[in-house]
């Protein structure tokens, strides 16, 4: 029997010539089958060999590796890790919502069935309506994409609104920038996705459903779609969902370029074929949402973890985390780091932990001089505050928010003054425009960041500076520009050398943080 | 009926008859979906390369829209460009994660190496979702880790300069 090697088909694998390595060694007479990814993305590609001690893992192959690979020459050296479910950088993880990436083929429902998938969902078949919301309102779960809004509350009014037709939309929109979970989850297992939204449609009475999927992912929408497919094969999705007489359908929609259509009303707008602009609130989407009808709209990892919370019972979930984050939360390790990738924990897990323990410190090797946590709108924090627990109300009563658990490690090259006046060119650059504050003030918060930069009258100009911001934060629409001022704030707060600022001076402007964190339209909001 | 000044003109004859045919064969296939304006514009993308001014009339017309609604989604998203692609493609992450990791210094070499090329296009998108091995990019759409300048030179080796 040939022996039988797994390759990631995850597309940061690929980015580092997965497909190569896949290609020689079936040349080698090898039985090559294709995982996600395990999320150990500074070791892609990571081939496993198929032994009777469990899948052994060999790190950074490259097509010329494959002989020494199926040889053992390289079994005594570093880049043979062992068998990788016993690899400490995983088994220290919590994975509920990953357990299955990088472990079965992304579109084998076989092998989904049989590591636990469906159980959820067949569960929740058994429930009534009311007693599938209470179940996840008894977990606690909270909207992963940055909000943090009780997903049980908002499943519960779009039950409760009569309409002809309710939608469930899933923001798959992922565009903030050191956030790709929910991108790894698509192409790992997206099944997990797939059941969460019918246990969704179920609970709430919808029948259509759209993932909305930015077009920076095509491996993702790949997988997605094929998957979609199967599910309608096998009765998961379609007339009768798995027999019960439910109908669902569901559709991948794909986004053209928008950071803005991250947040949740643009991502209507966008669905419905308009322009991605903000609406104002209220009316809630739950009540009118896509189309004017009651619509759930949660993120990727939100309606992820919902299969394991009707399997398991919601109290089980509810059991993990701390406060009032119940869970786990699936982090991002991005940027310049030297262990980069998933690290799925129960929240209350210190910033320390997973910057330094997981993630090793830098990949250059210099020291951290910053990270930032929850996408580009989210705060610069430095190493003082790395004992922060990772949890919503902790991070907000730092002037920080989780976001979508991206966490972007900066070396001390960075120069915060520059990354203040990135985030200002980025609201810039990717505000809808409904709004004066987010539309004009992000372009005014470039040229003042400038001239205070460039030592041109600054002290009246950090006083506009901070202005502006509390204009931006106070009177935007949404959280693209009501959270731009979090990262500037910070930048100017933690390193005001940057700016060219003493100390005192800046703390004029970031004494007014943004006081509530809400969500970001890239890490996809509620 | 009243009517308050000259009828609108009636659209131009399209400049290239055969394209006007496909786009409209496109927009009448999607145009049964929910929110068919974004899978057509798409679709349109991929099957001619860009969105030429010339289609938006119909398009407009096959969805019963005016034509400004759908200029406006047309400019409002990056994806639908609205000239045709050059010949090889480069887009660099220039995101947060990706800077931390030398983008910048990435794309500067490479809007240097290919400006005035028509060849070569040098675009920028803010993250590919490769966070933990920036600086990402695409070349002609293929996905890579690790892009150094010379990364860059090595794998456009064949390129026209």
């Amino acid at each position: 029997m040939s022996p039988v090697a797994w390759v990631p088909c995850d597309a940061a694998a690929l980015s580092v010539g997965a497909d190569a390595v896949a290609a020689a060694l079936e040349a080698a007479g090898v039985t090559v089958r294709r995982n996600g990814s395990r999320g150990m993305l500074w070791l892609e590609p990571l081939v496993e060999l198929e032994t009777d001690r469990g899948r052994v893992g060999y790190a950074n192959v490259e097509p010329g590796d494959v002989d020494a690979v199926l040889s053992g020459a390289l079994d005594d050296g570093d880049r043979c890790v062992g068998v990788v479910d016993e690899h400490p950088w995983l088994a220290r993880q919590h994975r509920v919502s990953f357990t299955r990436v990088g472990v079965t083929e992304p579109t084998d429902l076989a092998a989904y069935r049989a590591h636990g998938g469906l159980a959820g969902l067949e569960r929740a078949l058994t429930l009534t309506d009311e007693q599938v919301v209470a179940e996840v309102t008894e977990s606690g779960l909270r909207g992963r994409g940055g909000a943090g809004f009780p997903a049980g509350i908002k499943w519960d009014t779009v039950r409760k609104a009569s309409a002809d037709v309710k939608f469930v939309c899933c923001n798959a929109d992922e565009g903030d920038s050191g956030t790709f979970a929910d991108r790894m989850l698509i192409e790992g297992d997206p099944f997990t996705l797939i059941e969460g939204m019918t246990i969704a449609a179920v609970a709430v009475g919808a029948t259509e459903g759209f993932v909305y999927l930015r077009s920076e992912y095509p491996h993702a929408i790949r997988t997605l779609r094929r998957a979609i497919d199967i599910a309608y094969a096998h009765g998961v999705l379609g007339g009768s969902v798995l027999g019960s007489g439910h109908r669902f359908d569901l559709d991948v929609r794909v986004g053209a370029g928008a950071y803005i259509c991250g947040e949740e009303t643009s991502m209507l707008d966008s669905l419905e074929g308009k322009r991605g602009e903000v609406r104002a609130k209220p009316p809630i989407p739950a009540l009118q949402g896509l189309f004017g009808q009651p619509t759930v709209v949660n993120n990727v990892l939100t309606l992820s973890a919902v299969p394991m919370v009707l399997a398991d019972g919601g109290a089980a979930y509810a059991a993990l985390g701390t406060g009032r984050s119940r869970g786990t939360q699936v982090f991002q390790l991005g940027g310049n780091v030297a262990h980069g990738g998933i690290v799925e924990a129960d929240f209350g897990i210190s910033l320390r932990e997973l910057v330094e323990d997981f993630g090793g410190g830098t990949a250059s090797g210099r020291p951290v001089k910053a990270v930032q946590v929850g996408g580009p709108l989210g705060a610069y924090l430095p190493p003082a505050k790395f004992d922060l627990p990772m949890d919503y109300e902790a991070f907000a009563a730092a002037d920080a928010m989780v976001g979508h658990g991206g966490i972007v490690v900066f070396d001390d090259s960075m120069d915060a003054g520059a990354m203040a006046r990135f985030a200002m060119e980025f609201c810039a650059k990717e505000s809808c425009g409904k709004c004066t504050p987010c539309r004009v003030g992000s372009t005014r918060g470039v040229e003042v960041i400038d001239r205070i930069r460039a030592g041109t009258q600054r002290e009246a100009n950090l006083v506009l500076l901070d202005d502006l911001c509390t204009t931006m934060t106070k009177g935007s629409l949404c959280a693209m520009g009501g959270l731009t001022p979090m990262p500037v704030r910070s930048a100017l707060e933690h390193f005001p050398e940057d700016f060219g600022v003493e100390p005192a001076a800046a703390e004029a402007v970031t004494d007014d943080m943004p006081e509530s964190a809400t969500s970001t339209p890239g890490g996809a909001r509620p | 009926m009243r009517q308050r000044g000259p009828s609108p003109a009636p659209a131009p004859a399209p400049a290239d008859p055969e394209r006007a045919a496909s786009v409209r064969s496109i927009a009448e296939q999607l145009a049964g979906v929910r929110g068919p304006l974004l899978p057509i514009l798409h679709e349109v993308v991929e099957t001619h390369g860009h969105v030429h001014d010339d289609d938006v009339p119909v398009i407009a017309e096959v969805l019963n829209l005016s034509r400004a609604d759908v200029l406006g989604v047309v400019s409002f998203y990056h994806d639908f460009r609205r000239t045709p692609p050059a010949t090889h493609r480069v887009a660099l992450c220039r995101a947060e994660a990706c800077q931390a990791r030398g983008a910048e210094a990435t794309y500067a070499a490479a809007s240097d190496r290919w400006a005035g090329s028509t060849e070569v296009e040098v675009g920028e998108v803010f993250c590919l979702g490769n966070c933990a091995l920036g600086p990402s990019g695409t070349l002609d759409g293929t996905l890579h880790a690790r892009l150094t300048p010379d990364r860059l030179d090595a794998l456009t080796e064949e390129w026209v300069r």
